[in-house]
């Protein structure tokens, strides 16, 4: 019973990364229709810089703040130098300018960085309190499921509540009605991405200090498990990433600590082909257009 | 009628492909050793990336798998020849019987792949196949014993045949059987992009109810069609296994799939030509590169950095700038270009009305169908 | 119907280009030398490695071989062994061992290298044994400690130069059983030969009971929170790792997280201290006590000679970059390959070379002799016991020696080894 609370907790708080991750990778597929492949490096040079900035200046916040900033920016300029150029006929194209992103931001932090990990630190204590003599979450585990929670709010909130928000949704929904009505369609892309920037480079702060440290192939499996957990979820849906995020955390706990070698990525692979047989949009997906 | 002109497409394909086959055979004498290695790579690349173009740009499937999917082929390669080689098996067998395990093995995770992604589209379909990438170390960890781990397996292959003579290189060898099975692929690709499967593929992509309503088997065309480029890729990855004697997980990383659909991009999508271009860069750019990262870097530790990276840096530039200036890859620029030399002087009814990238090209409204 | 013509067309458009753009390329690289030996000339000498220089696997190897490429400018700088310079061309593999059999290619074809010296990496190195046995190239003093490349009668031209894992494994197993006696040993490894090996030499002493609960990571997973849970539950007391660095930090990090403080005894794969400090950041002195194996220098030990001399050529020639145990281990393969020439004389060929180190004379910097003979490969033939001191990892307690197989550990009797005074080995 220990060892499945220990494994339940450690695998909903790296789940809960997974999710933030994913949600930014939703942002950007409600906007753009496209899965932006460049998340896990644009999110490795976030982290590098706040950890500069921590280094700098001693403080962690500060570098968390940076790295959000950093985000926002980063997003907006693959948006406006890059993507808006990409002939939007051809979304395989998108695809492949945002691998080249990959490509170009991975080895600019390893020319400016060079290849060592960069051992990062975590502001709260990792070590778990006992509840009743029971281990159960540790003051970091907390940091990282009320931080995914308020991103996750926010979001909400800001979809809901706020005119920004309904007009992304509207250029999302449909671009040209929301032309018509006045909506800047352009300058809402724009802003999806720099909003996903952020989401992603706070995700991968959560989780990087926890692994080896900054470098620039740091976020390339955390990309890939986001990626599973948004289309498991379903893309088009933010509860959905968020639900996918946390089961594919938790599938990834048990495997490792349950079973004797690592099969862990064998199972991702069989949850996702099961889903995707059963519904081939996504566990939240909206019903399909009605076919022939 | 429609079954003499599908015979003399054949014969005519034969025709070139016998030409350039000679061509090649005068090549790999002309070439050094480490030339004719590397046109060997090259002509492995070239059977995944012939398949990988045809699923993506004809059928509009998105597979960032078929790495796993040479995996596949290689394993299956080297697996057998272990097998052969312990009954005492000797050439020439004990070269074709690998590669036509390769080639089943990877057609038969083709298919179940291309069952499952006939149902899906766009993001769904390269989410699945991007899995299916990250799983092939696990799986060879998991069964060490049979897949030999990390470390992989070797592959037994015998020397060029003793009737070519005592010096004769092993790589010129190489460069024809990797030459031979490139040749055989692309024959096989063209002929099927001709034939009526071909166009069937293109009505599915351009539009699913359209091609369903007009008797088309949508699912099967598509489980073919994934089949086929699995089949493919598989040739690949086993005649890789022969080249470098060796398989291992590490060589079919994610990197290398997404850089075998990076290939496919930049050399046109759907265009067969398209994905000569795509193989000889993926064999060219890191060796410029590199030379260019010889030339720049000043101090030791300042070259410990660029080494490696540069030639990253270069690539993703290039990946960005071809995707925005030349959607249609180099294929699509080279033919434009010898459209525009060739009409002035000889304007032929039917080159101005065949523009060379309409057959093979995507046209833009498969893509209004993802969803 | 001229549609149908178009798909072939255009591809032997491209394939007869192409075979333009190679034969001009062919071109460029002719021009063979008449000399019978590849790479070798009356004043220089070429030999060639492949090195992770980038990827997720370059972290904590990429700087071997600049270190390597430091002495032998030192030693061309006292001009050359023989008369001949040393030119060492570093090739980027990436840890691919896709890109490995291209670059070694180029390197034996292409460039006409005299000898790979150094290759780094089990799965790397391992598929291009066969090329390099065809091409009768001398592939010296391989970088890992797999027992691969101790295989003289398959491989004859293959060297390795490690400790290998298992003779580690035994010594520190040895060192368990006379002092940690009735403490509960675990294990934790690398699911790949190098976790393997290691368990092996670990159970060849204390037993297959010996080592109690056994757990494996992989790479790809770099979370190791269940595997340490589970050998926390086991009440382990000793915990034996197989790890590389960047996981030898993910363990005592996660092991600290969840206040399991085992005593971890580690091979010097994943036991450098400056790599593992440096990952582990504020929390280094989590590294207290910690034990490991090594058969080179301590890069502490100022008062060794070998270290005061590499440091000396750290400054001079490596443009004074970090001083770990990586630029001990890559000025160390320097040294043994200088000397390996200058044993051979000048009168230089493969084989001769070959000849040279099969009868045994390099010696080095290392702690132990090298087992080199006409049936043995296998590299440095023993290790010691080094614990974490505050910020240093010093030596303490006997040199034993052993070997991958059955032999029992025993003290190494042979003297230290110092340096020659010019720090360039005798002819």
């Amino acid at each position: 019973m220990d060892r499945f609370i220990f494994l339940t907790v450690d695998g909903l708080s790296r789940g809960a990364v997974f999710a933030a991750f994913a949600l930014a990778l939703v942002l950007i597929w409600r906007g753009a229709r496209l899965v932006n492949f460049s998340q896990g490096a644009m999110a490795a040079a976030t982290t590098y810089i706040a950890y500069s900035v921590t280094t700098a200046s001693g403080s962690y916040w500060l570098g968390l703040a940076s790295a959000v900033a950093a985000g926002l920016v980063i997003g907006a300029l693959t948006e406006r130098l890059v993507m808006r150029r990409v002939d939007p006929s051809r979304p395989l194209n998108a695809v492949i300018a945002a691998l080249g992103i990959v490509l170009v931001i991975q080895a600019v932090l390893g020319i400016l960085y060079g290849s060592a990990y960069r051992a990062m630190d975590v502001p709260f204590s990792r070590r778990p309190l006992s509840i009743g003599g029971q281990a159960v979450l540790s003051p970091y585990d907390l940091f990282v499921f009320v931080t995914v929670a308020i991103v996750m709010i926010a979001l909400g909130l800001m979809f809901t509540r706020t005119g920004v928000g309904l007009k992304m949704r509207a250029a999302a929904f449909n671009p040209d009605m929301a032309r018509l009505l006045g909506v800047d369609v352009g300058r809402m892309l724009t802003l999806s991405w720099a909003l996903a920037g952020a989401v992603g480079g706070l995700a991968a702060l959560l989780v990087v200090p926890t692994e080896l440290g900054a470098h620039p192939h740091a976020t390339d499996l955390v990309f890939v498990y986001a990626f599973t957990a948004a289309v498991v979820g379903g893309l088009d849906s933010p509860v959905g990433a968020v639900g996918g995020g946390l089961c594919v955390g938790l599938v990834l706990s048990y495997v490792s600590g349950y079973s004797g070698s690592d099969l862990s990525a064998v199972v991702i692979l069989a949850v996702l082909t099961v889903v995707l047989l059963v519904r081939p949009a996504g566990l939240l997906s909206r019903p399909a257009a009605r076919q022939v | 009628m429609l079954d003499r002109l599908a015979r003399h497409r054949l014969a005519r394909h034969l025709l070139i492909a016998v030409v350039a086959g000679a061509g090649l055979v005068a090549l790999t004498y002309a070439l050094p050793p480490f030339r004719n290695y590397q046109l060997a790579t090259m002509a492995a690349y070239l059977c995944a990336t012939a398949g990988l173009t045809v699923l993506v740009g004809l059928s509009g499937q998105l597979s960032l798998g078929h790495g796993a999917l040479m995996a596949t082929g290689a394993y299956a390669c080297a697996l057998t020849s272990a097998e052969l080689g312990d009954a005492g098996v000797t050439a020439p067998l004990l070269l074709l019987g690998p590669l036509v395990a390769a080639i089943v093995a990877a057609a038969v995770v083709g298919g179940v792949v291309g069952l499952a992604g006939a149902r899906l589209h766009g993001p769904y379909l390269a989410g699945l196949t991007l899995t299916l990438t990250i799983v092939v170390p696990a799986i060879t960890t998991t069964f060490a014993d049979q897949l030999g781990g990390d470390q992989g397996l070797s592959v037994l292959v015998e020397p060029a045949p003793a009737g070519l003579g005592i010096a004769f290189p092993l790589e010129r060898w190489q460069a024809w059987i990797a030459c031979t099975a490139a040749l055989l692929t692309m024959l096989l690709l063209a002929n099927l992009t001709g034939s009526r499967f071909g166009r069937e593929l293109r009505a599915v992509r351009d539009d699913e109810v359209a091609a369903r309503l007009a008797g088309i088997d949508v699912g099967r065309t598509k489980v073919v069609v994934f089949v086929v480029s699995a089949a493919a890729a598989g040739l690949g990855g086993g005649i890789l296994a022969v080249l470098t004697q060796s398989v291992s997980p590490g060589a079919f990383s994610l990197a290398f799939s997404l850089f075998l659909l990076m290939a496919v991009v930049i050399g046109g999508t759907g265009s067969l030509a398209g994905a000569v271009w795509g193989a000889l860069l993926l064999v060219a750019l890191p060796e410029l590169t590199a030379l260019l990262s010889d030339n720049l870097a000043t101090s030791p530790r300042l070259a410990e950095r660029l080494d490696g990276n540069l030639s990253l840096l270069v690539f993703g530039l290039v990946l960005i700038v071809v995707t925005i200036v030349l959607p249609t890859g180099l294929q699509g620029l080279f033919s434009s270009a010898a459209g525009r030399l060739r009409r002035p002087s000889r304007p032929s009814p039917v080159d101005l009305t065949h523009q060379p990238t309409t057959d093979t090209e995507p046209t833009d409204a498969q893509h209004t169908s993802t969803p | 119907m001229h549609s149908t013509r178009q798909p072939l067309r255009r591809p032997l458009a491209a394939v007869s280009s192409l075979g333009l753009i190679l034969a001009l390329g062919a071109c460029g690289g002719g021009g063979d030398s008449a000399a019978s030996t590849p790479g070798v000339t009356a004043d220089s000498i070429l030999v060639g490695t492949h090195q992770p220089l980038t990827g997720p696997a370059a972290a904590g190897y990429s700087t071997i071989s600049p270190a390597t490429k430091a002495y032998f400018d030192y030693v061309n700088s006292k001009g050359g062994v023989h008369g001949r310079k040393i030119t060492y061309k570093v090739e980027d593999d990436g840890y691919n061992p896709a890109t490995t059999q291209t670059v070694v290619r180029e390197l034996v074809l292409k460039d006409k290298v005299f000898a790979i010296v150094n290759g780094l990496g089990t799965p790397t190195h391992t598929g291009v044994l066969d090329f390099l046995k065809t091409n009768k190239v001398p592939d010296l003093f391989v970088a890992s400690g797999s027992r691969s490349w101790n295989q003289p009668e398959k491989y004859p031209t293959t060297f390795g130069f490690q400790a290998d894992y298992t003779t580690e494994a035994k010594v520190q197993a040895t060192y368990i059983e006379q002092n940690l006696p009735d403490e509960k040993v675990c294990f934790l490894g690398q699911d790949d030969d190098f976790g393997q090996d290691t368990l092996r030499g670990l159970t060849q002493i204390l037993g297959e009971d010996g080592v109690a609960e056994r757990q494996t990571y992989v790479t790809s997973n770099t979370n190791v929170a269940p595997q340490i849970g589970k050998l926390k539950a086991a009440g382990c007391e000793v915990v034996a790792l197989a790890t590389v660095p960047g996981f030898t930090a993910l363990a005592v990090g996660t092991a600290a997280r969840l206040e399991f403080a085992p005593q971890w005894i580690s091979t010097s794969v994943g036991a450098d201290y400056s790599t593992v400090a440096g990952a582990l950041g504020d929390a280094a002195p989590l590294l207290e006590g910690f034990l490991s194996t090594n058969y080179l220098p301590s890069q502490f030990d100022d008062a060794n000679p070998w270290v005061s001399l590499f440091k000396q050529i750290n400054t001079d020639f490596n443009d004074d970059a970090p001083f770990t145990g990586n630029t001990v281990y890559g000025m160390t393969v320097g040294y043994l390959f200088v000397q390996a020439l200058q044993q051979n004389g000048k009168e230089l060929t493969r084989d001769s070379l070959l000849e040279t180190i099969e009868d045994g004379g390099l010696d080095g910097p290392g702690l132990t002799a090298l087992r080199f003979s006409a049936d043995d490969h296998s590299g440095y033939g023993g290790a010691q016991m080094a614990k974490v001191t505050g910020s240093s990892q010093d030596y303490f307690g006997p040199v034993y020696t052993t070997d991958d197989g059955d032999t029992p550990v025993t003290e190494y009797t042979g003297e230290p080894t110092v340096p020659p005074t010019d720090g360039i080995p005798a002819a």
